[in-house]
């Protein structure tokens, strides 16, 4: 099946350097697929799972903990890796072999997505320019329509198991697309995910509040965020404001990012 | 009276022991080779060996496969395994507890805080000092960590020259909620690329090795795994309690800082390069105190043996199982041997005392 799917990437494009890319990292799979590239992948990292397509490639583990010979077993001739992807030992090997290891970083913004996008494109030598414009696009009706958006103030919930709230602090994916949907992030004062008191809460008394979708013991439905101490006083939970969306999709800052920002935009105004 | 002793417990059990170890040994030669055939990529030592032989050029990926990857992480996973459960035998035998492993003496606590200190805090310390180390700086954490927290429990549990082996299991216990307490706190501060490290390290992995890490650890642990046989004789005589040993001529001060120091390099250099696999300092002693009996003069050697089969093996099914992806190898070794360890305890319930 593998074999197939390189048969056909070689025969579709033949000119092309590198023919079998491991990708590791989901905001650069969602850069290579935008970019149309996704048949000469032949392996991903466990975070890879939007498009659907990446699905059936090989799994090489989860981002932080990659192996070095499962990495090699692919043969792969360029390792595509987000900044995070490691261990450094097992990059380091791998690139002792032969493997050009590419690492692309880039920050929670409208700038970062653009910069991840050009990034991915060199490295596979294409061209971005396209993606780049239609994504560049987007991000400019986004800014216009941010300029009549409300300002509310939004508190992100990572998780609330047990009762404890998690909430994003600054410096991370969901102040990011907090910010690029013109809304505020209602907490202030920490970097990264942590969790809040009760009392923090009731101070930052936000407008709305904003979950990924996702079920299990993360999931938190509108009655038990209303029985909750804290999050059942805020005005959010009072008038209902509560926004979930799909986590891959909101904080991927991937190409789709302009997308999820108007789309948040909208579920927050409603 | 003979009958009331049961076969297996009677006469000189040395002819057995022996026999035991040499099939150890066999044993480990068997996992060792195999281990070195099998892996994520398809490559085969003997076809590689074949065209080296007739003159070809090896290729640079099966080169780094066989060389860089596959071989020091057999070495490594031979000597951490031989590293854990000599080390736990050693504390079986000093603490004259069937459930004592190197965990008691806190070494795997301060690993484990070295080791969260690095990862949490380590973006602190000078350029120059991170580009220096390197990658080698949460090994070196680790150890650091395991060692300090060892050194201070002996100095607690020493009181004008003598050491208390029961100030120091309730020491070593205070200890290691201390260290965990202040993980917690480094825990807390963590951001959420630092806790999937912390998470990953703690589950264990031979996943890093390189030549250059097994050369900084290896000297510790070879220097630990050749001390252990001079303690033997002294840990035999302490099974018959601290005043016993001395009157039969056992420096018994002598032989427990001894026994405390190779313990304390034994596991702080093997959770150093590997993170926390547990579950080996406490299984491969008992299965050989069934199999062999408890002298020590037999069982230390055999535990080295056993524990670097066991660990190899582990992480051959750690690194081929879920392929390309790779399991930590913590969960292989608590999975496969829990049940196995139980099923033992039960089958031969009245040999497991000390």
């Amino acid at each position: 099946m593998r074999g197939l799917l390189v048969v056909a990437a070689l025969a579709a494009a033949p000119a092309l350097a590198q023919e079998r890319v491991v990708v590791a990292g989901s905001a650069l799979c969602e850069v290579v697929a935008a970019l149309g590239q996704v048949d000469r992948v032949v392996g991903r990292d466990t975070t890879c799972l939007y498009p659907e397509v990446f699905a059936a490639l090989p799994d090489v583990g989860y981002l932080r903990a990659l192996s070095p010979e499962g990495l090699l077993s692919l043969d792969p001739d360029l390792i595509l890796a987000d900044v995070d992807a490691g261990p450094p030992a097992t990059l380091d090997l791998v690139s002792a072999s032969a493997v050009p290891v590419v690492r692309i970083a880039a920050d929670f913004t409208e700038a970062g997505v653009i910069a991840r996008i050009e990034g991915v494109a060199e490295a596979l030598g294409v061209d971005p320019a396209p993606l780049v414009g239609s994504v560049t696009e987007g991000f400019a009706s986004l800014a216009e329509a941010r300029s009549n958006a409300a300002s509310p103030r939004v508190l992100f919930v990572l998780s609330a198991a047990g009762g404890r709230v998690m909430a994003a602090g600054q410096g991370t994916a969901a102040q990011g697309i907090l910010t690029l949907a013109g809304a505020q992030n209602a907490i202030d004062g920490f970097e990264g995910y942590r969790p809040l008191t009760d009392e923090a809460i009731a101070a930052a008394a936000p407008d709305a509040i904003l979950m990924m979708d996702r079920s299990g013991d993360h999931a938190l439905d509108d009655a038990a965020i209303l029985a909750h101490p804290a999050l059942g006083l805020t005005p959010a939970a009072q008038n209902g404001r509560i926004v979930r969306m799909d986590g891959g999709f909101l904080l991927g800052f991937g190409p789709r990012t302009p997308e999820a920002a108007r789309a948040l935009m909208q579920a927050l105004e409603g | 009276m003979v009958a009331l002793t049961p076969p297996a417990l009677s006469g000189d059990r040395a002819p057995r022991a022996q026999k035991v170890t040499l099939a150890l040994l066999a044993l480990l030669l068997a996992v060792g080779v195999v281990s070195l055939a099998v892996g994520a990529a398809g490559v085969s030592p003997w076809a590689v060996l074949q065209d080296w032989l007739a003159g070809e050029a090896i290729g640079l990926r099966e080169r780094v496969i066989l060389l860089d990857i596959r071989l020091p992480r057999l070495a490594t996973g031979a000597l951490v395994g031989a590293s854990l459960a000599v080390a736990g035998a050693v504390m079986q035998g000093l603490f004259r507890n069937p459930l004592a492993d190197p965990g008691i003496v806190g070494v795997s606590a301060g690993a484990s805080l070295g080791a969260a200190m690095v990862i949490v805090l380590g973006g602190l310390l000078p350029a120059a000092v991170l580009a220096s180390v390197g990658s080698h700086l949460l090994p070196l954490g680790a150890f650091l960590g395991g060692w300090s927290v060892t050194m201070l429990l002996y100095r607690i549990s020493t009181r004008a020259g003598r050491t208390s082996v029961a100030t120091m299991l309730l020491a070593g216990i205070a200890l290691t909620a201390l260290a965990m307490a202040v993980m917690g706190l480094l825990i807390f501060i963590a951001n959420d690329a630092q806790l999937r490290d912390l998470t990953f390290w703690n589950m264990g992995s031979l996943a890093g090795s390189s030549w250059t890490r097994l050369a900084a650890a290896a000297p510790v642990m070879v220097a630990g795994l050749m001390a252990a046989p001079f303690l033997a004789r002294a840990l035999n005589a302490l099974a018959l309690g601290e005043a016993t040993a001395l009157h039969l001529g056992i420096r018994v001060e002598r032989a427990k800082r001894l026994a405390i120091l190779a313990v304390a390099a034994l596991t702080g250099a093997a959770v150093a390069v590997s993170g926390g696999i547990g579950f080996v300092g406490i299984v491969v002693p008992h299965l050989l105190r069934l199999a062999m009996g408890p002298d020590h003069r037999f069982l230390l050697p055999a535990a080295g043996l056993l524990g670097a089969a066991l660990l190899i093996g582990a992480d051959m099914v750690a690194r081929t199982i879920a392929a390309p992806a790779e399991l930590p190898i913590g969960i292989v070794t608590a999975l496969a041997g829990g049940p196995f360890f139980l099923w033992i305890l039960l089958r031969k319930r009245g040999l497991v005392d000390l």
